[in-house]
């Protein structure tokens, strides 16, 4: 226990928090690089997977891409990224990019299968009333799937938090950089302080993530009766 | 002819080497992605590194496995011990992988026995969850059904709830096994990380073809054992085959 005492004093410590190595710069790189690549993975997903679900098309590889994701290794494709010649490589673009294909499966499968989920009666109606394509999507099925897609949000964004770790392995910054340059000078309480204040950072975005998608929840069951309960598990069990 | 001869006689005169002919058309030398070479020289540490890969994947799920069966079984029971499971196993999952074993230091030092233990405790959460929700949606008629048969609590589990929850469990340990496998390369932050030993060093080396065979041996390992774990569920659900088709 000794050594947690060390790594929390360690963390207390407001030397080990400045400079250019230190807490404050690897912690806003870590938020910096994982929202960024929360943003580029959901404009990717979401209206990927509203526009598929919305034609009931492309099930096979929305529903199983996160198979696919789940067998691939973070730290394999990030270094084979940093390997590859400019515009990859070891730089932000390269890892942003790569942790978005990460965080896609969770986002489209989930999204698309909140517009399947819709009562097709339900859309049937509002076609019935005239309204377009485009305004079945963007006024019945859209705000109908937004607590799964918020469910997708929430996972990706844990996943993100995660797999940016795993960036300090290869060369860029981020807190995994506190915990692989603590091995390196092998720093005990580095490696674990490091390691706590990435798994607060994880809790509190699966909080704060998870406070998002209840919010949803809670709109959405005010419009439509009984939607969240009876199709969030299955959902959730196909994406994480 | 004569040129031939001379060219050959230049290079031992230029380097003393033997190798010196051999230099220009050696993939590891210009350290190409695909390199045989790489594979023919290496091979066994190639192969130890799948053979550590293989060992500490099959340790955590058998041991998350052993672990989660019986806790999800008496959890059924207990709704407190229920909450609690899912809670945590919550907590647990969402903890990244690079923080769990440094975590785990303390308590197991630089071991293989750190990267297993913190394998087990993500593995456990997935099976946890699936097992669970695998005797959950046994349906109540049959239940009544088995309860007026006379059938005990020990027979129903293992004559009715568990043949009918297979297939929920068996999604969740290919789930868990397929993770497990890409998951264990992480383990190279302690040394112990099978094929992510070989990647770790290759970063640090630049060395591209090893990059790519264990990556792709990653790939390939955790393929495998998810078809593996498809053909022993279709062995043991006979009745699911027809459904499935």
């Amino acid at each position: 226990m000794n050594a947690f005492v060390d790594a929390f004093g360690w963390l207390l410590d407001g030397e080990n928090w400045s400079g250019g190595q230190g807490l404050g710069t690897r912690l806003v790189e870590h938020i910096g690089i994982s929202a960024l690549t929360l943003l580029v993975a959901t404009l990717a997903a979401v209206p990927l997977g509203l526009w598929l679900g919305h034609l009931g098309r492309g099930q096979v590889v929305a529903i199983n891409l996160g198979n696919v994701g789940r067998a691939v290794p973070t730290l394999a494709v990030l270094v084979l990224f940093a390997f590859l010649p400019a515009p990859l490589g070891a730089n932000t673009f390269s890892f942003v990019l790569a942790l978005s294909l990460f965080a896609l499966p969770p986002l489209l499968t989930n999204t698309y299968v909140g517009v399947r989920e819709v009562d097709r009666d339900v859309v049937d109606a509002a076609r019935g009333l005239g309204m377009s394509g485009w305004e079945v999507l963007t006024k019945v099925e859209l705000p109908l799937a937004a607590p799964l897609v918020f469910t997708g949000l929430r996972l990706a964004g844990v996943q993100i938090v995660a797999t940016a770790t795993v960036i300090g392995l290869v060369s860029g910054g981020a807190l995994g950089r506190t915990i692989s340059s603590g091995f390196t000078r092998g720093d005990q309480p580095q490696v674990i302080g490091g390691a706590i204040l990435v798994t607060l950072l994880a809790l509190l975005t699966e909080y704060l993530l998870g406070r998002l998608e209840r919010l949803a929840q809670r709109r959405s069951s005010g419009s439509q009766a009984q939607q969240a309960p009876a199709g969030m598990p299955g959902a959730q069990t196909a994406a994480a | 002819m004569g040129s031939v001869g001379a060219v050959r006689t230049l290079a031992q005169l230029d380097s003393g080497s033997v190798h010196a002919a051999s230099v220009a058309d050696n993939c590891l030398l210009r350290n190409e992605w695909v390199c045989p070479l790489y594979v023919q020289q290496r091979q066994s540490q190639i192969l130890e590194a799948v053979g550590e890969h293989v060992q500490i994947t099959v340790l955590s799920i058998v041991i998350g496995a052993a672990i989660a069966f019986p806790l999800a079984v008496v959890a059924r029971r207990n709704r407190h011990l229920r909450g609690f499971i899912l809670n945590s196993s919550t907590v647990i999952y969402t903890i990244p992988s690079l923080a769990l074993f440094p975590l785990l230091l303390p308590f197991t030092g630089l071991s293989i026995t750190t990267v297993i233990i913190g394998l087990v405790l993500y593995s456990l959460t997935i099976l946890l969850r699936n097992v669970m929700a695998g005797l959950e949606s046994v349906p109540a008629e049959v239940l009544d059904a088995a309860n007026g048969m006379g059938l005990g609590r020990r027979r129903l589990l293992w004559r009715v709830e568990l043949p009918l929850a297979l297939p929920t469990i068996f999604a969740g340990l290919r789930i868990a096994t397929v993770s497990t496998v890409a998951l264990t390369t992480i383990g190279a932050v302690v040394g112990y990380g099978g094929l992510g030993n070989l990647i770790f060093q290759g970063l640090n080396s630049f060395f591209r073809a090893q990059v790519l065979v264990a990556c792709v041996l990653c790939v390939v390992l955790a393929v495998l054992a998810d078809l593996l774990l498809l053909a022993v569920q279709r062995g043991v659900t006979p009745w699911q085959r027809g459904a499935r088709a």
